[in-house]
C-alpha cells in the first residue's frame, strides 16, 4: 500500500492545488443569475443512473395515510402540554431535584444546565441562560428553589417572545415557501398548513417544488385532495423554480389566496443545492409573486446541527420562521431556543403528530412549562 | 462529517502536544474542552461524563509511557477511548447457514430507512449476493413505490402485499425462499419509540421473520434523544447494529457515538451521499482518526486501489515528482480522481491538510472550468505552457469561455504546483516514508508548501513491497 498512499496524496493535492478558484468558491458564494444553467443536483440524461430518489429520506414527508375525517368531527387543536406529557421525564427529574432541596447551591445550577443540555438547547445557549438567571437570583436575592424555577420559566418565556403571525403579502400573490434538510417533514407540514387555511376559508394552491423525489409530487397531491387545494406539479427532474412560478401564475390568474411552495430536502452544506434554493426564492418573488413567509422546517430530534441549518438557510433564503415537527416524540426540541436566541428566528408552528390537525401554533408559555415541568 | 469535532480536538491537543509536562490545570482545561466539544457534537450527556472521567483517570493514572510526552499521551488516550466508544471492530455480516439471511430495518420517521434499504441491497449485490427487498411500509402510500423505483435501478426484486405489514413480511420470506434469494431486507414504516401500538407491530414483524440482523436507522443530525430512541428500539427488537445516515451533512454525528456506549451496539454502515453506492461499512478506527484530525488514509487508499493500476499510479507519481507532469497528465489524473469520489470528501480524508482547504467547498463547476481551459490548449501548449503568450492566452480564454486572467492564473498555479511537488519529493515524502518504517504510522508528512523551503532534492524512490 505504501506507494499507493504517496501517489494518491500527491495527485489529489495536485488537483486541488490547481483549482485557482477555490478560494473564491468558499469565501463568497456567487449568486446565480436567473438565466444561468440549472445549479441543482446533477441530472445525467440516462434514467438508470439518475441519482434522484436515492437520497436519504424525505421519509417524514410521506407519512401515514390518514382516515378521512369530516370537518365537524374534528376535535379542537390539541394543547401542547397534553401532547408532550408522555415524554417529559428526562428533564423533569432535574427540576424535581432542584425543588426538593431547601436552598439553592452549586448543584442547582449544574442540574438546570444539564436539564437544558439534555433537551438539546446546547451548551452555549444553556450557559448563557443560566448565567443570566444567576445574576437575577443575586440582584433579586432569590433563595427559594420554587421562586428560582418560577423566575427561570419567566426568563425563558421572555426569551422566546416574538411575533408568530403568518403574514400575507401586502400586494401581489402571497407565497409561503417551505425549506429544510431531508426527512424533517416539509411536505406533511404543507398538507397540514393547507388544511388549516382551507378550514378558515382561505383558498390554497400547492406547488410541488420537490421535483427530485419520485413520490413527492404524488404525496403532495394526496394532501391537496384532502384539503381541496389546487395542485401544480412539474415533470420529475423539472426545474423547481419554474414549477413554483407556474403555481404562482395560476394562483394569481384564479384569484387563489395563498401559494404553498414545497421544496426538495437538502443538506445545508451542499452549495449547489442551496444555490438552487436561492433561485427558487428569487423567482417566487417575481411579479406577481410575493414571498411573505419562508418557513424552515426543523425536526425536534435535531441536535446542535439545527443551529447550523438555521444559519445557512436564513442566510440563503431569508427565513421568517421555524416549524418544529415531531415534537410528539421523546425529543424536546430545545434547539429552537438556540435558533431564536442566536438568530432571532421565532418558531411559528409545531407538528405534534401525523394527523391533518396535529399542527398547532407555537406557544412559548406551554413550551417552557412542558420543558421544565416536574412530576408531582 | 465530524469536521467541527476534529477541529475542536485539533486545537485543544495542539496546545498540549508540545508540552513536556501537563499541570493539573492543563488537564482540567483539556477535560473541560473535550467535554464541551463532545456535547456540542451531540454526544449524549451521560456518555460524555463517563468518557471524560475515563480519559482523566487514564491521564493521571499509572499508565505513563516513557516513550511519550504527556501531551502525546493525552492524544493517545483520547484516541483509544474514542475508538472504544465508536465500537472497536468493523461490523461483519455472517450469512445464515440456511438462506436467506434476513435483515430488518427500523427507525423514526425521516431517518432514511427506505433509501437505506435500497443502499444496503446494493451493498449486498456488490458482495455477490442476491437480495430481495420487502416493502412492509404500508402506512404511507408512496413508500412501496419509492422502494420499487430504487430497486429497479439496482435490479433487485421487491416483494410487497396489501395484506398488512406483518403478513407482507412473512410472505416476503417465503417468496425469497421460493425464488432462491439469499438475502432479504425488510423495510418498515417510520415510528416513534413511544408509540406503543406501532412498536408492538414491529415486534410482530420481527417475530414473524426472525431476522438475523436488526438495524436501527439513525440520522446523523440527531441530538440527545438518539439514545432514548435506540434504547426503546433495542428493548423491543434486540438490535444488532445501527445504520447512520446523512453523514454527508456537516453534523458532528456525536449521537452515533453514544448509541454504542449506551446500547452496546455498533454503527455497522454509514450512508454518505445521495447516490445509491454512497454507502459503506463503518470503520470505527478510521472514524476515530478522523475525529482526531488524522485523516482517513485507509479509506482513501481503498478508493484509489479501485481506480488505479499500481503501475500507472507510479508513472504518474514519478512524473509529478520529477517535474515532468504536463497538462495532459493532469487531465488524465483528474478523470481518475473523479472516479474516486468528489474532491472535497477526498481532501477531508487526507492527513495534515490545512483546515481552510478542508473546509473549502470544491465546486464541480470550477473543475469543469479548469478542464475547459486545458482542453482549449494545443498539444504543444499542454506540454510546454511557457510558449503561451498574450494572443494564445486570448485564444484559450475564448475557446474555454473564461477570461485571459483566469487562464494565466491557472498556468501560474500549475507551475507552482509542480514546484511544490518537487519540494515534496525532497522532504515530505522522505519524512512520510521514515515515519512509516518506524511503525505503521497513520499520518503522512504534512504536505504544505512551506516544506519546499527546506527541500534538498533527493531522487524519488518507491519503497519496495
Amino acid at each position: 500500500m505504501s506507494p499507493m498512499l504517496l501517489v494518491i496524496l500527491a495527485i489529489v493535492l495536485a488537483v486541488v492545488a490547481l483549482l485557482p478558484f477555490i478560494h473564491r468558491a468558499y469565501t463568497q458564494r456567487r449568486p446565480t443569475l436567473p438565466g444561468e444553467p440549472h445549479v441543482g443536483r446533477e441530472r445525467p440524461s440516462l434514467v438508470e443512473t439518475r441519482p434522484s430518489d436515492l437520497r436519504d429520506s424525505d421519509r417524514a414527508d410521506v407519512e401515514a395515510e390518514l382516515p378521512a375525517q369530516s370537518p365537524d368531527e374534528r376535535q379542537p387543536p390539541p394543547s401542547f402540554l397534553e401532547r408532550l406529557g408522555k415524554a417529559r421525564s428526562v428533564v423533569s427529574g432535574y427540576v424535581g431535584s432542584v425543588l426538593s432541596r431547601s436552598s439553592i447551591d452549586a448543584s442547582t445550577w449544574d442540574e438546570l444546565e444539564e436539564a437544558l443540555v439534555r433537551a438539546d438547547v446546547g451548551v452555549g445557549t444553556a450557559t448563557g441562560l443560566i448565567e443570566a438567571l444567576r445574576e437575577r437570583a443575586e440582584t433579586e436575592s432569590i433563595s427559594e428553589p420554587v421562586a428560582l424555577i418560577a423566575a427561570f420559566k419567566a426568563d425563558l418565556k421572555a426569551d422566546l417572545e416574538a411575533d408568530r403571525s403568518l403574514s400575507m403579502a401586502p400586494e401581489g400573490q402571497t407565497v409561503w415557501l417551505f425549506v429544510g434538510v431531508n426527512g424533517v417533514g416539509k411536505t406533511t407540514t404543507i398538507g397540514k398548513v393547507g388544511r388549516r387555511l382551507t378550514d378558515q376559508g382561505t383558498s390554497v394552491l400547492m406547488a410541488a417544488g420537490d421535483t427530485f423525489r419520485a413520490a413527492a409530487a404524488e404525496q403532495l397531491g394526496t394532501w391537496a385532495e384532502r384539503c381541496k387545494a389546487e395542485l401544480v406539479r412539474g415533470a420529475e427532474g423539472a426545474d423547481p423554480s419554474s414549477v413554483i412560478f407556474d403555481g404562482i401564475q395560476k394562483a394569481d390568474a384564479r384569484g387563489i389566496d395563498v401559494v404553498l411552495g414545497d421544496t426538495a430536502g437538502r443538506l445545508h452544506n451542499k452549495v449547489n443545492l442551496m444555490e438552487e434554493l436561492r433561485k427558487v426564492r428569487r423567482v417566487a418573488d417575481r411579479e406577481p409573486g410575493f414571498v411573505s413567509e419562508t418557513l424552515l422546517v426543523i425536526d425536534a430530534t435535531t441536535g446542535q446541527n439545527g443551529l447550523a441549518q438555521a444559519k445557512v438557510f436564513a442566510e440563503a433564503v431569508d427565513v421568517t420562521g421555524v416549524v418544529l415537527t415531531k415534537l410528539d416524540g421523546s425529543a424536546k426540541g430545545g434547539i429552537v431556543f438556540a435558533v431564536q436566541h442566536e438568530l432571532g428566528i421565532p418558531v411559528k408552528l409545531v407538528g405534534l403528530g401525523e394527523g391533518a390537525d396535529d399542527l398547532v401554533d407555537f406557544d412559548a408559555d406551554e413550551f417552557v412549562e412542558a420543558l421544565l415541568a416536574h412530576d408531582g | 462529517m465530524f469536521d467541527s469535532l476534529s477541529d475542536r480536538f485539533e486545537s485543544i491537543l495542539q496546545r498540549v502536544k508540545g508540552k513536556g509536562r501537563l499541570s493539573e490545570s492543563d488537564v482540567d482545561e483539556v477535560m473541560r474542552e473535550i467535554r464541551l466539544a463532545l456535547l456540542e457534537a451531540d454526544v449524549n450527556f451521560d456518555v460524555v461524563k463517563t468518557f471524560v472521567a475515563r480519559v482523566r483517570d487514564r491521564c493521571v493514572g499509572e499508565e505513563v509511557s516513557k516513550s511519550l510526552t504527556p501531551g502525546q499521551q493525552v492524544v493517545k488516550v483520547v484516541d483509544d477511548e474514542l475508538k472504544t466508544i465508536l465500537g472497536g471492530e468493523t461490523f461483519a455480516i455472517t450469512y445464515a447457514a440456511k438462506p436467506p439471511t434476513v435483515i430488518l430495518m427500523a427507525g423514526l420517521q425521516g431517518s432514511g430507512k427506505t433509501t437505506g434499504s435500497a443502499k444496503l441491497a446494493q451493498w449486498f449485490k456488490s458482495q455477490g449476493r442476491n437480495p430481495l427487498l420487502i416493502g412492509a411500509d404500508l402506512q404511507r402510500p408512496a413508500a412501496v413505490e419509492q422502494l420499487r423505483t430504487l430497486a429497479a435501478r439496482i435490479d433487485v426484486p421487491v416483494f410487497s402485499d396489501s395484506a398488512g405489514p406483518v403478513q407482507t413480511a412473512r410472505m416476503g420470506i417465503e417468496e425469497a425462499t421460493r425464488t432462491g434469494r439469499d438475502v432479504v431486507i425488510c423495510d418498515t414504516a417510520g415510528r416513534l419509540a413511544i408509540d406503543m401500538a406501532l412498536m408492538a407491530e414491529i415486534r410482530q414483524i420481527s417475530d414473524a421473520i426472525q431476522p438475523g440482523y436488526t438495524f436501527l436507522v439513525i440520522d446523523a443530525m440527531t441530538g440527545q434523544d438518539a439514545v432514548n430512541t435506540a434504547e426503546s428500539f433495542h428493548q423491543t427488537l434486540a438490535l444488532d447494529g445501527v445504520i447512520l445516515t446523512k453523514l454527508d451533512g456537516d453534523a458532528r454525528g456525536g449521537a452515533a457515538l453514544s448509541v454504542k456506549e449506551v446500547v452496546g451496539r455498533p454503527v455497522a454502515f454509514a450512508s454518505t451521499g445521495e447516490a445509491l453506492d454512497d454507502f459503506e461499512q463503518f470503520h470505527p478506527d478510521r472514524m476515530a482518526n478522523r475525529i482526531l484530525g488524522m485523516g482517513d488514509v485507509l479509506t482513501l487508499i481503498e478508493k484509489a486501489e479501485q481506480v488505479y493500476e499500481e503501475e500507472e499510479a507510479e508513472v504518474a507519481a514519478r512524473k509529478l515528482l520529477d517535474g515532468t507532469f504536463t497538462f495532459d497528465d493532469f487531465l488524465e489524473q483528474m478523470q481518475q480522481i473523479k472516479k474516486m469520489g468528489d474532491l472535497s470528501s477526498l481532501v477531508a480524508m487526507m492527513p495534515g491538510v490545512p483546515k481552510e482547504m478542508k473546509n473549502a467547498q470544491i465546486d464541480d463547476r470550477e473543475m469543469a472550468r479548469v478542464e475547459a481551459i486545458v482542453y482549449s490548449m494545443t498539444p504543444q501548449e499542454r506540454t510546454t505552457p511557457e510558449i503561451i503568450d498574450g494572443s494564445r492566452r486570448v485564444r484559450i480564454a475564448n475557446g474555454s469561455g473564461t477570461s485571459a486572467s483566469q487562464v494565466s492564473a491557472l498556468i501560474k498555479q500549475f507551475g507552482e504546483m509542480k514546484k511544490m511537488m518537487k519540494g515534496m519529493a525532497g522532504t515530505g515524502f522522505r519524512k512520510a516514508k521514515a515515519k512509516k518504517s518506524k511503525k505503521k504510522g497513520k499520518k503522512g508528512g504534512r504536505v504544505t508548501p512551506s516544506k519546499k523551503a527546506a527541500a534538498t532534492r533527493v531522487p524519488f524512490e518507491l519503497p519496495g513491497r
